[in-house]
């Protein structure tokens, strides 16, 4: 069980997360956040193994992993 | 359940100003992770550069003094000197460091001062819009060498880890990147080794860092950590490039 969380008022939507994770767990959405990037969001948060490789590669600390 | 990954206590809560996907926030989070781990927040003192990275008194949770443009180490030098009981270190891009900053960063490692200097190398003038620097290769466009740098008119780039590594007065020197979750970890190693050496009051310690530039380079963030995977790691070279006797023992 581990669950991933997105801070959306850090996310940049650079989408370095969206393509390390393995799993396919997160993607961009389709709502902007207060600077007008649409932020990461988490899509099939079951899939998630709390392997924190998206907040390793997460260049504004927008991630928490949860175990 | 349990956090396991998260903001580290060495930043504090303000957002980074860099543009989408700039790894500099990968590498000023490997710098926080480590002030925490080492327990040395309240003891720490950085010196910020003028370049993006400028602003990085704010985002550190540690003391910070802002210098000129690649003046950090010798402020860092100084304030090292005055209270030789705090760890001091300093926070350069490429430009600050090995372009505008060289004399420094030459003498504060032949002098062997006991501080710790993370450069981070970008290979172009990032916040004034992506001109060529010192570090930029061979045959990359940037907006000062808009038909690529020519070796002949503009000379070699200069691997300023490498010559570092050369001087007596240097205990440590690494060069690192952040292209990829298994080299993010080991750049960490290489920062947290620097802090040690001088915590051990060692002598100078260097980590140079490879950064990407998604917009002065013209790529996405993706394609950006590709590109200096692909084009900067074979020039530069990577590792440990120097680690003396007594740091070995650390
Ligand atoms: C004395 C002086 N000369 C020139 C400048 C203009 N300037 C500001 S930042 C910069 C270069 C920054 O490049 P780098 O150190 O590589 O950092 P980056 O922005 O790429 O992180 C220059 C030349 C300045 N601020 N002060
Ligand atoms: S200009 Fe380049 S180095 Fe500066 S914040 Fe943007 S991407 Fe990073």
């Amino acid at each position: 069980m581990a669950r991933v969380k997105v801070l959306s008022e850090y996310c940049k939507s650079c989408r370095l997360c969206v393509e390390i994770c393995p799993k396919g767990v997160l993607q961009i959405g389709d709502k902007t956040n207060a600077k007008g990037y649409y932020t990461a969001i988490v899509v099939d948060e079951e899939k998630c193994n709390g392997c924190t490789l998206c907040g390793i590669v997460c260049p504004d600390v927008a991630i928490e992993v949860y175990k | 359940m349990q956090k396991v990954f998260g903001r580290p206590k060495g930043l504090t809560e303000v957002a980074f100003s860099f543009c989408p996907g700039c790894t500099h926030g990968i590498i000023m989070r490997l710098v926080g992770e480590v002030l925490e781990e080492l327990e040395i927040i309240e003891d720490t003192i950085g010196v910020s550069p003028v370049g993006c990275a400028g602003f990085c008194q704010d985002f550190f949770s540690c003391d910070f003094v802002g210098a000129a443009h690649g003046r950090a180490q010798a402020v860092g030098t100084g304030i090292k000197r005055a209270l030789p009981d705090r760890i001091v270190f300093t926070y350069q891009g490429d430009g600050d460091i090995a372009a505008i900053g060289t004399q420094h960063a030459i003498h504060t490692a032949a002098r062997g001062e006991k501080i710790t200097s993370i450069m981070v190398n970008n290979a172009i003038y990032g916040m004034t819009g992506g001109q060529m620097a010192p570090t930029t290769l061979e045959g990359m466009k940037t907006s000062t060498s808009p038909y690529g740098r020519d070796l002949v008119i503009n000379g070699y780039p200069l691997d300023l880890p490498k010559t570092i590594a050369t001087l007596d007065g240097v205990k440590y020197v690494a060069s690192v990147s952040v292209d990829s979750p298994k080299n993010i970890l080991q750049a960490k190693k290489a920062i947290k080794k620097a802090f040690q050496v001088q915590q051990a009051g060692l002598g100078f310690a260097l980590v140079s860092v490879l950064s990407t530039c998604p917009t002065n380079w013209g790529l996405s963030p993706v394609d950006s950590l590709k590109w200096l995977r692909e084009n900067m790691m074979p020039v530069y070279e990577m590792g440990e490039l120097k680690v003396a006797e007594e740091v070995k023992n650390l």
